[in-house]
């Protein structure tokens, strides 16, 4: 029995100490990242929810507000919030929990900081992963919180069933988002701090871009307005978030979602395999100094290099079959 | 592949003195740890589950207030209950000398007191860790 299979089953059967170390250890990467997905390996038992937005929107407040109202739709909530790395140390701080913190002694909420460890996208690496350790322990609802983006870190949308785009009132830039095609990203719009001013005057610009946008589609999504000071808006969130989620399932999306997920798992563990088996086939860690040298010596070029590597090893592959 | 060193930094008690638990969560950050901050009033319990569900490695505690030999030794024994004895406890603020032998003998494993350097802190996480790996 391997070191794992312990470890596995405890994850599965809901142990809390087993579900964070199989989350640091899928975070850690490695073989033992690889053994820990394997035995936890679900897709589509729980539902996913992204929370994105610009920094101080908002989003870790209206998760602690949500977890309360998404208990009268599932049984057991994980959280699992992201914030940056720095780009120099390699540490982070990590504070989303702060606002959520009243749910710590909830045997049905499971939250989780992860730093995003050199990802852009607004994810950590090991977001999707985690997903599938805390689908495997059976919480039922997985909610992610980005990083504070900017206009174009958006992996938090393959990940998700259903994206939530929290905009604020004052960043002055609503305009320069939605340009960029940030409309396309929100299943819902919040807007929160609606307490503050200018808020319904922002309301109104997103509902024209995504009356504009959806003119002709299905499924148009809700603008609404929320406040956590004043714990408005909040029901209505967590029902607009149940309403995309019986769209996506009454119109097979939700089955398209999930295979698209799956393809990418298969194409990254290939990628990573085939990788590494032709740079120790080619014998690369060895063999780089020495096409660097070359090149800077202007003997040849990264054109040519790659392609007498690429022409032998078609060689050495028909050789086998 | 290097295992990053996690680390909750927490305020348990009423106390509200914030300023010395922030400058050690920002100075291990730039040591290029992940701390978890989870603000002030924290009861030893909640201190415990967060410990377990962010899978950290050390707990460090602080205080100012005077009530550390109640609260600290608390948070040892919360998390000895739920099975993570093995997750390091240590503090610092205003605490008096005297009361250092005490604490340790209830399996706070450091104290660093105003005034020490950060280097000091950093050096006992790392050789901490080094002997939690072997
Ligand atoms: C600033 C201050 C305040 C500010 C706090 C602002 C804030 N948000 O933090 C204000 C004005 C609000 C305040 C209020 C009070 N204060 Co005051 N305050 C201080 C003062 C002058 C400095 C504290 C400080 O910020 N130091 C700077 C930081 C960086 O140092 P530090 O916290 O000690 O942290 C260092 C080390 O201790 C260590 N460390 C600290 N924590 C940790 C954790 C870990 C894991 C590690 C490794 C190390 C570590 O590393 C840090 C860096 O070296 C101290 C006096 C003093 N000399 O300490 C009194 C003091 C702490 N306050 C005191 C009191 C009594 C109060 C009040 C009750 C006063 C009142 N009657 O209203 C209130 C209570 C407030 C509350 N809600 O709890 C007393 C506590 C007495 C005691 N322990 O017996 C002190 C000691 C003053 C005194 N000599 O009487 N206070
Ligand atoms: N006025 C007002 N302030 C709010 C509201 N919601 C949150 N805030 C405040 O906004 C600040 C940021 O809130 P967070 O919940 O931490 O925001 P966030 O989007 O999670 O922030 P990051 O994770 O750092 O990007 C806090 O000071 C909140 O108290 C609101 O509805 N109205
Ligand atoms: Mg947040």
């Amino acid at each position: 029995m391997k070191k794992t299979d312990n470890l596995i089953e405890n994850i599965k059967s809901g142990d809390i100490r087993s579900i964070a170390r199989g989350i640091s250890i899928v975070e850690n990467g490695g073989y033992e990242r690889e053994m820990i997905l394997q035995g936890v390996y679900t897709e589509g038992h729980s539902y996913i929810v992204g929370i994105t937005g610009p920094p101080g929107a908002g989003k870790s407040s209206l998760i602690d507000l949500l977890i309360n109202k998404f208990k009268n739709y599932f049984k057991k909530v994980a959280v699992l919030a992201i914030d940056p790395s720095s780009p120099f140390t390699g540490g982070a701080i990590l504070g989303d929990r702060i606002r959520m913190q009243r749910h710590t002694g909830d045997p049905d909420v499971y939250i989780r900081s992860m730093a995003s460890r050199g990802h852009l996208g607004g994810i950590s690496g090991a977001t999707k992963d985690a997903i599938k350790v805390v689908s495997a322990a059976g919480y039922d609802l997985v909610i992610v919180e980005t990083v504070g983006v900017g206009q174009s870190e958006i992996d938090v949308v393959k990940l998700a069933d259903t994206t939530v785009l929290v905009l604020v009132p004052g960043l002055g830039d609503e305009i320069q988002a939605m340009k960029s095609g940030i409309m396309e990203i929100g299943d819902l719009f919040v807007i929160n701090k609606s307490d503050r001013p200018e808020s319904e005057k922002l309301a109104t610009i997103v509902k024209w871009m995504v009356d504009e946008h959806y003119k002709e589609k299905k499924y148009k999504p809700p603008i609404i307005l929320t406040s956590v000071y004043k714990n408005e808006g909040i029901e209505e969130t967590a029902r607009g978030i149940i309403s995309h989620k019986d769209y996506i399932y009454e119109n097979n999306i939700h089955a398209q979602k999930i295979k698209m997920r799956i393809e990418d798992d298969i194409r990254g563990l290939l990628e990573g395999k085939l990788n590494s088996f032709i740079e120790h086939h080619i014998k690369y860690p060895e063999r780089i100094e020495q096409w660097v040298e070359k090149i800077y010596n202007g003997r040849s070029t990264p054109f040519d290099i790659v392609k007498d590597i690429h022409e032998n090893l078609i060689i050495d592959v028909k050789e086998k079959i | 592949m290097e295992r990053k060193i996690r680390i909750l930094i927490a305020k348990p008690g009423l106390d509200g003195h914030d300023r010395g638990a922030k400058f050690i969560a920002r100075a291990l950050r730039d040591a290029g740890m992940e701390v978890i901050y989870t603000g002030i009033r924290q009861t030893p319990e909640s201190i415990a589950d967060t410990a377990i569900q962010e899978d950290v490695d050390f707990v460090g505690l602080s205080l100012l207030s005077g009530a550390h030999n109640v609260l600290f030794p608390k948070v040892v024994e919360e998390l000895k209950k739920k099975g993570a004895e093995d997750i390091i406890v240590f503090g610092g603020g205003v605490i008096p000398e005297d009361d250092i032998p005490f604490l340790k003998g209830k399996g706070i494993q450091a104290v660093f007191t105003s005034g020490t350097s950060i280097n000091d802190v950093i050096d006992f996480i790392n050789v901490k860790m080094n002997e939690k790996n072997r």
